[in-house]
């Protein structure tokens, strides 16, 4: 079992901790992004700082703090980091793509509209 | 590489991630991750990519190092524009940069590394003319995103799977 936390010796806490606040800071930043920006090809690029930077943060908090306890020798935390790195693109790009392919049916679409408007004469 | 072992390196990553998983060293855990990391990769031959291998593992290696601290710096000024930019000085673009870069697992890595640099977002390569259509999320330069791309990524990426120093 997880000891408590009080046996935890300072020079372990303090890194945790530090680690914690800025991985849980640069999630909320984006987060922040998908609230603030207008449009989604910028809304996009949020996610990808919490996907980063905060994982690797809480990541290596957790190596750290488990390793310091000295229950097991943590490694196996590389693991979410290698499988985040390998599927998060995947997904960027997949929606991206999407949204592209949206925004180019939809000015197919209006061009075909605008010019089958423009070639009926005026007088109709 | 023959058909009883297909891809040692498939092999060796599988039995690691097993024991990563299982957090143990065990001897039944070290039978099971073999006997794993034997028949997947034999059952998964056909779907390799033939002829693709790292030639320079030092090269990637660099890559990798450089990739990193591209990371973490884009994460900072991500975060910045995020937090005090005003919206309409923003200036994200799609950008379009020529590639030389063939092989499949080279470009499947280059999009790997450029989706997880924040502010750059793969969108496709086009397919008549082999430029990659990227977004920017605050482009100020167009020329120098297109050399950094080139030489900072493509140019490793072709050393290590294409074999050639151009």
């Amino acid at each position: 079992m997880i000891e408590l936390a009080e046996s935890i010796p300072a020079w372990i806490a303090v890194p945790v901790t530090l680690l914690l606040i800025a991985g849980s800071l640069i999630t909320l930043i984006g987060t922040l992004c998908l609230v603030r920006l207008p449009h989604f090809y910028q809304r996009i690029h949020g996610p990808a700082i919490s996907i980063t930077f905060g994982t690797t943060c809480f990541v290596l908090a957790s190596m750290l703090y488990f390793s310091g306890l000295g229950l097991r020798p943590v490694l196996h935390e590389l693991l979410i980091s290698a499988f985040v790195l390998l599927t998060a693109p995947v997904s960027a790009m997949l929606l991206m793509r999407a949204a592209v392919y949206r925004d180019l049916r939809n000015t197919h679409k209006q061009a075909q509209h605008d010019s089958a408007k423009s070639s009926q004469p005026p007088s109709a | 590489m023959n058909k009883l072992l297909p891809s040692p390196l498939l092999s060796v990553s599988l039995i690691v991630i097993w024991l990563l998983l299982n957090q143990s060293l065990a001897l039944s855990q070290l039978l099971l991750g073999g006997l794993l990391a034997w028949v997947i990769p034999m059952y998964c031959a056909p779907l390799a990519i033939k002829g693709s291998r790292i030639r320079k593992p030092w090269v990637l290696f660099r890559l990798l190092a450089w990739s990193a601290t591209e990371i973490v710096r884009s994460c900072i000024n991500v975060s910045r524009i995020i937090l005090f930019r005003r919206q309409h000085q923003l200036n994200s673009q799609f950008i379009r940069v020529p590639l030389h870069l063939r092989d499949v697992t080279g470009l499947a890595v280059l999009s790997c590394i450029i989706n997880s640099t924040p502010g750059t977002v793969w969108v496709e390569i086009l397919p008549d003319t082999h430029e990659l259509s990227l977004h920017v999320f605050d482009l100020h330069d167009e020329a120098w995103w297109i050399d950094t791309i080139k030489q900072r990524y493509e140019q490793p990426l072709i050393e290590i799977f294409e074999g050639a120093s151009q």
